[in-house]
């Protein structure tokens, strides 16, 4: 049976072309490859090229004709030892049928992103986003040692006892092994592991983010440290595109199990370029896990359980949290649940959500509010992503009134989300509007007093609660 | 890495020792196919795409199949690959199944990522094809990784990164290029020039047109290879295998070869000329010359490759026919496989 040659598409957008030249003519012989014919449109010239070997056995569409539609045959093909009695005989494909009930995209701004074949079943309604239940964080028993370190000893202890449990898990990272960590987070492992399993880096972030990457995809667990998270702006893509995307891209085959960690946020004095909050950045993307803990016991049992996830996991630390002191239970293996935020303080007059940092601005201001009668409940999120949006829903409809404290901007912030989903989940139970406190949208200055402007404090915590509270 | 400690490289790898070996009947002929499947799917998967059935965009490897086909045949068991967004090939050759492939291109159910991933991000685990990446460049990293992965282990496998001329320019590879000599990773790094990036020449997007020299600078030895031949290619592979196998660190091979297809499917192809690519096509064509040799040592008969040309042929047609048939993902595989 002679073979169609069909009007090709340039693009799924494209309906119709105009057939500019033919460069074979009847009876030619032509061979997969061959160029036939020219056709254009308004954007593009394009081949077409025979892709069977045979005779041309004959044109359909001459040359000069305008506004072919795609998918519309131009010329029949003729295998060896076919002959031109056999075109009257020719039927359509069962491709061409195909390609037929398959209508091309309309909309040009969909170019190149336009499925294919939107057949009827595209009408169909998105389905709902699976429920995920989180697990309760573990009880401690009674009696259990609780022993006072900092967030910086807590972390290291996280990723000690994970190497020592896990031989594929490694760290790597500028400044992490011989200089001990340029925050001595890593301070002691080089010399408990070894240079194969705690690897000084060039300083080259978007190359050694990607070479963590590829070592995750091929099934080890490296935990890539950034100096701070301002330099990982190098390496976004790699985190984005190549370890949040791959599950996804390959149908569940290729997982990324990789931990990126490092101090987020502003420091003190180091000015714009080194003093950013990365919170609402990453977790805004689908495939990553995102953790950003205040306390050193939150800090030492999320680590360890980012290491374990099989996910990638982003974990924004602070510079100035490393330092701060808190009651880490003395446990064998303390993990706690990612995707569980923490009632912090309990209250019901007002839920005042915050995570890392935003922590020591919102449980100052609870104490300062309870000294004028008003008691605030303080949720420390813990993980930005997945969002524990039951805890905070459930305190909201307790208080009525929320405020958010964030050091990032207010724009598409984390704040902003929370106070989304305040609204699309407990409207009714609101008394006032959400508030945002956040840091000021300017990049950060570096004279002291200016600094001191463009971060939250506690004083404007303070004045945003009484302010939901009509106080 | 205790290794980072070692004086920098110094050795050299030995130059080719005279013309290219020739292959076995059997070598000759598994390369033929390998070949002659992956052009022939190329060539299906642009007509489906001119027929709606394949969307977004379509990168065909039709004229560059020698390059991956004999990098294959100087793998072994456990190497990894892993590629930019020319990648159909490259599944073809790991040994990826057409069918899987092509319902990956049509956006279907059964394809490598369940119609979720399409032409440029598909993945084999099992056949060690790690991708497949949109980013241009953003595999080198990744690749390295891979690379890294044997060393942790302490395995002799190697990893094969496949990446174009035009991703040669980006920085990335370069970091890429540093972490992978200074920690000895068995690496071995293609650079398939094609002569074009997109639309732009070479010529004018490289101060340095020899790439094979673009790991100067980090001691790693680089060699240029006829990439229009199949022999040419495995030679060269098998060198850089070794080198890498034997722990002396990463490897660059820069293939010189050619796409006869535009780009994407919506080139202007305007940037150069038809008699160019024809004049490649009708005297440096890797299926050509390697029919030519089959032939010219009675390796088969004219028949034979015929019977050769139709059982491929039919291959193709099976996996396009699959392809179109199969279904659509279920609605419900929206929001599976975002997290483990």
């Amino acid at each position: 049976m002679p073979t169609e040659v069909l009007m090709p598409a340039l693009s799924p957008t494209m309906e119709k072309g105009n057939l500019a030249k033919w460069l074979k003519k009847e009876g030619d012989a032509v061979k997969s490859g061959d160029v036939i014919a020219e056709i254009e449109t308004d954007k593009a010239t394009m081949e077409v090229e025979a892709a069977d070997e045979g005779t041309l056995g004959k044109i359909l569409v001459p040359e000069g004709t305008a506004d072919v539609a795609v998918n519309t045959p131009i010329a029949l093909i003729l295998a060896e030892g076919e002959d031109k009695s056999e075109i009257k005989a020719s039927k359509p494909s069962a491709q061409q049928k195909a390609a037929e009930s398959a209508p091309p995209a309309k909309s040009e701004k969909t170019e190149a992103k336009a499925p294919a074949t939107p057949v009827p079943k595209s009408q169909e309604k998105a389905p709902e986003a699976p429920e995920t239940k989180v697990a309760a964080d573990p009880d401690i028993p009674a009696g259990t040692e609780m022993v006072t370190m900092t967030m910086r000893e807590a972390l290291r202890d996280a990723m000690a006892e994970e190497m020592r449990r896990d031989k594929d898990v490694f760290v790597m990272g500028e400044e992490v092994a011989e200089y001990q960590g340029a925050y001595k987070v890593t301070q002691g492992l080089l010399q408990e592991f070894g240079d194969k399993r705690v690897i000084d880096t060039p300083i080259t972030e978007h190359g050694f983010a990607g070479l963590g990457v590829g070592a995750a995809l091929a099934g080890l667990k490296p935990i890539v440290e950034f100096m701070t998270w301002n330099f990982a702006m190098q390496a976004i893509d790699q985190i984005i595109n190549s370890a949040a995307k791959t599950l996804y891209m390959s149908g569940g085959q290729m997982g990324c199990p990789i931990v990126f960690r490092g101090p987020n946020g502003a420091a003190a004095r180091v000015a714009a370029q080194h003093s950013q909050d990365y919170s609402a950045w990453y977790s805004h993307i689908p495939g990553l896990k995102v953790i950003a803990p205040s306390t050193a016991a939150d800090a030492k049992g999320l680590l360890k359980a980012a290491i374990r996830d099989p996910n990638p996991v982003v974990f924004l630390e602070n510079e100035i949290l490393y330092g701060h002191s808190s009651e880490v239970p003395k446990l064998d293996d303390f993990v706690l649940p990612i995707g569980k935020a923490k009632i912090a303080r309990a209250g019901s007059d007002v839920t005042l959500i915050a995570w890392s940092m935003g922590m020591t601005y919102a449980l100052k201001a609870a104490e300062e509010l309870a000294g004028e009668g008003i008691e605030a409940e303080v949720i420390d999120l813990r993980t930005l992503k997945p969002m524990d949006t039951e805890t905070i829903i459930a305190s909201v409809k307790k208080t009525g009134r929320a405020v958010t404290v964030e050091e990032g901007w207010a724009q598409s912030g984390v704040g902003a989300e929370i106070a989304a989903r305040i609204m699309e989940q407990a409207f009714d139970y609101l008394d006032a509007p959400v508030a945002r406190v956040s840091g000021k949208e300017v990049p950060m200055p570096y004279a002291a007093n200016l600094e001191k402007l463009a971060l939250p404090s506690v004083a404007e915590v303070v004045e945003a609660a009484k302010a939901v509270c009509y106080k | 890495m205790a290794v980072a400690k070692k004086s920098p490289n110094t050795e050299e790898p030995a130059a080719p020792e005279g013309p290219i070996a020739d292959f076995s009947k059997a070598q000759e002929l598994d390369a033929y196919r390998m070949m002659l499947t992956i052009r022939r799917f190329e060539e299906k998967a642009g007509q489906m795409y001119g027929m709606g059935l394949i969307g977004g965009f379509c990168h065909l490897y039709i004229g560059q199949e020698a390059v991956v086909v004999g990098m294959q045949m100087a793998m072994k068991e456990g190497d990894q690959v892993i590629t930019g967004y020319r990648d159909h090939g490259h599944m073809i050759a790991t040994g990826m199944d057409a069918k899987g492939v092509m319902a990956e291109l049509t956006g279907r159910t059964h394809g490598y990522s369940k119609g979720k991933g399409g032409s440029m991000h598909m993945f084999s685990k099992e056949k060690g094809f790690y991708g497949g990446h949109g980013i241009v460049g953003a595999q080198v990293p990744l690749g390295t990784g891979l690379a890294f992965a044997n060393r942790y282990r302490g395995n002799d496998n190697i990893s094969v990164t496949y990446f174009g001329d035009g991703a040669a320019n980006q920085g990335q590879v370069y970091e890429s290029f540093n972490m992978a000599e200074l920690w000895k990773l068995p690496a071995i790094y293609i650079i398939e020039n094609n002569r074009y990036a997109m639309g732009t020449s070479v010529t004018r997007a490289s101060a340095e047109t020899n790439l094979s020299r673009r790991g100067l600078s980090f001691n790693i030895p680089g060699v240029q290879v006829d990439g229009m031949d199949v022999r040419a290619v495995k030679a060269a592979g098998d060198k850089a295998a070794e080198w890498c196998r034997a722990g002396k660190g990463p490897f660059i091979l820069e293939m010189l070869t050619y796409r006869y297809r535009g780009h994407s499917m919506s080139d202007p192809a305007k940037y150069r000329t038809r008699e160019e690519v024809e004049k490649v096509r009708t005297m440096h064509d890797p299926i050509d010359m390697a029919r030519h040799r089959i032939l010219e040592r009675k390796f088969a008969s004219e028949d034979e490759l015929k019977k050769i040309d139709a059982d491929v042929r039919s291959l193709v047609n099976e996996a396009a026919e699959f392809a179109t048939n199969d279904p659509e993902p279920d609605t419900a595989e929206l929001y599976t496989d975002i997290y483990r």
